[in-house]
């Protein structure tokens, strides 16, 4: 019924694919055909009066584009070059030592291993906790609670956004770690056999990574709510109802329609979040005690992370010493360049399903 | 399969807007019944009132009853989801799951009805296709993305998932609007050989098109606009097109209104 017969045959005669409308062979087809609208359009556009709003507003945002390539290839070539710097004058290995010791005087020698371990062991803890509890807010919000709680809650989401970072580290410092002495206590006595919730020392101040994963989730949250949601409400109604149609109760509807068409979304909000917990500094500086201490009991204190480590040294360190926070900094960088990276591979895998093409 | 629709003095309304006043009539099992009339009288409201997805919009409620066969609709204890698997739909624009294959998209109400069985959803998959008159054009890419197809093979498809969980009825609103002649043709056939299996209820704003593929015929009207609307008359399509008893239809189908 749907057949092409206006279609031009190629070099090869219709078989039976070729009658699909969208075979996989049918982006070569299309190609084929759309190649004559050049030729047809084209002498007219390279003649054509060009207004001056159009050259305006090209003009304006190609400058805008180089701008941030320039200023990109600025930070990275600064990166580097003092990176490179700092490593040369490592005495230690950049990758393996367990030290940082940059003050004027001693032997420089420090590694990145117990940063970076910190850094993504807490941003782990971090979103462990915090994506389900935004996918389930942002779902509350967008799909069950009446409409005057959900503007009620939303405003609150944004408020919780809006909290600087410096305070949710003095109420985490003055408030969770006390009160996580209990938690801790709890998972060494029931999930202390999986090792990573066993205390070397009960009842120590929990300044731990556990501890900033909490707080990092809890600072997380509202910015991976707020999107989720929005992408929720996007989801077109039209779906919503073909799942409602045949038969589908709330939550089979958010399974087959909802969650499936926001998923790119929430990955996306998923990682806005991500990096927010990967480069928080204040926070994590409050609450942690450091140590360069590489331990998977995780609910020790002790452990570092990249950003509170430039934050604690920046103000002692000179020349190379500041080389090597420079350093840190570029690792943390790629870090977050990584995961971007593989969330974006993610997406892409599934394009074709992706709600966006219908 | 196909089983009777008996409504009796059914109201519509959305918040305090009264949208279908005082609706009875009697829908024939394997047999197409056609609602007409102008935008705005009614006919999507009521006809979603069938499957109980008219309350699917905040603050939007319904009186009267609906009967299906013994069964009212709307009595105490009937849960709206377990009536929808009994009542399909099949909706304006063509809405496949667009996270799903094609064959997902088929066995999409299977799963939600708890079908795990490999084989049994397969066969299900396949019978629907063809009883959609799709599968010829599918049957080598079932695990294709449903909404890189055509509109019109979109709108089969689900139609495919409608008839799927073997409904006792078929609603459907306007389901060729959206798309072109050709396209149309194809699903006014699948409808003619549908109604051997199942009661349809097709609402659309093409009179040819009812003319043509319907049985009976209910024209909906409206005194003014923010007035509610109302059932003028059902009858023989036929009767319709050719006689109708009242002078509004008659005007309505000749173009002679306003």
């Amino acid at each position: 019924m749907d057949t092409p017969d206006t279609a031009p045959p190629q070099d090869v005669p219709p078989s039976k694919d070729d009658l699909l409308v969208d075979s996989p062979k049918g982006p070569r087809r299309g190609s084929g055909t759309s190649a004559t609208v050049p030729a047809l359009a084209g002498p007219q556009r390279g003649r054509g009066k060009v207004r001056i709003g159009d050259r305006l507003f090209a003009g304006s945002s190609r400058g805008s584009g180089i701008v941030l390539l320039v200023v990109m290839a600025a930070i990275a070539v600064f990166l580097t070059i003092r990176s490179v710097n700092a490593i040369s004058h490592d005495q230690g290995n950049f990758l393996t030592t367990f030290e940082w010791n940059t003050q004027e005087g001693a032997p420089l020698s420090f590694g990145i291993a117990v940063l970076a371990f910190g850094t993504v062991v807490s941003a782990v803890i971090a979103m462990i906790i915090a994506v389900p509890v935004a996918i389930g807010v942002a779902l509350f919000i967008s799909h069950y609670a009446p409409r005057r709680m959900a503007q009620a809650l939303g405003y609150v989401i944004d408020l919780l956004a809006a909290v600087p970072s410096i305070v949710y580290g003095l109420w985490g410092a003055l408030f969770l770690v006390p009160h996580m002495l209990g938690v801790n206590a709890w998972l060494n006595q029931y999930f202390g056999w999986t090792y990573i919730f066993g205390q070397s020392q009960p009842g120590a101040q929990p300044r731990s990574l556990f501890s900033v994963g909490v707080l990092l989730a809890i600072m997380i949250l509202p910015i991976i709510t707020a999107v989720s949601r929005e992408i929720f409400l996007q989801v077109p109604r039209m779906y919503e109802e073909a799942a409602l149609a045949l038969g589908a109760t709330r939550w089979e509807v958010i399974r087959t329609s909802v969650l499936p068409f926001a998923r790119s979304g929430i990955i996306s909000a998923s990682m806005l979040g991500l990096g927010r917990a990967l480069g928080e500094t204040m926070a994590v500086a409050t609450v942690l005690s450091p140590s360069l201490l590489l331990s998977f009991h995780l609910t020790d204190p002790g452990g570092s992370t990249i950003a509170q480590n430039i934050a604690t040294q920046f103000g002692e360190s000179q020349g190379v010493g500041r080389d090597a926070l420079i350093a840190s900094g570029l690792v943390l960088f790629l870090i977050t360049l990584l995961v971007n990276g593989g969330a974006r591979l993610i997406i892409a895998r599934r394009k074709e399903y992706s709600g966006a093409n219908a | 399969m196909a089983k009777r629709i008996d409504v009796s003095g059914l109201n519509a309304y959305y918040g305090n807007f009264r949208a279908v006043e005082d609706i009875s009539m009697t829908v024939e099992p394997r047999s197409v019944t056609a609602f007409i009339g102008p935008s705005g009288c009614g006919k999507s409201t009521f006809l979603r009132t069938l499957n109980r997805m008219h309350e699917v919009v905040p603050g939007a409620r319904v009186e009267g009853k609906v009967m299906l066969d013994n069964e009212d609709l709307y009595g105490n204890g009937i849960d709206p989801v377990a009536v929808r698997r009994t009542v399909g739909m099949v909706f304006q624009r063509p809405n496949p799951f667009p996270t799903m294959s094609i064959k997902e998209n088929v066995a999409a109400g299977l799963k939600l009805n708890g079908v795990r069985n490999k084989k049994m959803v397969d066969e299900a998959v396949e019978r629907s296709l063809k009883g959609a008159n799709l599968w010829n054009e599918v049957k080598d890419r079932l695990d294709r993305p449903g909404a890189g197809l055509s509109g019109g093979q979109q709108q089969r498809l689900c139609i495919a998932r409608a008839i799927a969980v073997e409904p006792q009825v078929l609603l459907m609103d306007e389901p060729c609007s959206a798309l072109d002649p050709i396209s149309t043709l194809a699903i006014e056939d699948l409808i003619g050989e549908l109604k051997e299996q199942f009661t349809i209820v097709i609402v659309t704003h093409n009179m040819q098109q009812a003319a043509r593929v319907s049985d009976r015929t209910a024209f909906f009207n409206l005194s003014a606009v923010g007035q509610p609307g109302r059932l003028i008359e059902i009858d023989a399509t036929e009767k319709i097109f050719s006689n109708p008893s009242v002078q509004a239809t008659e005007d309505y189908i000749s173009g002679r209104f306003g």
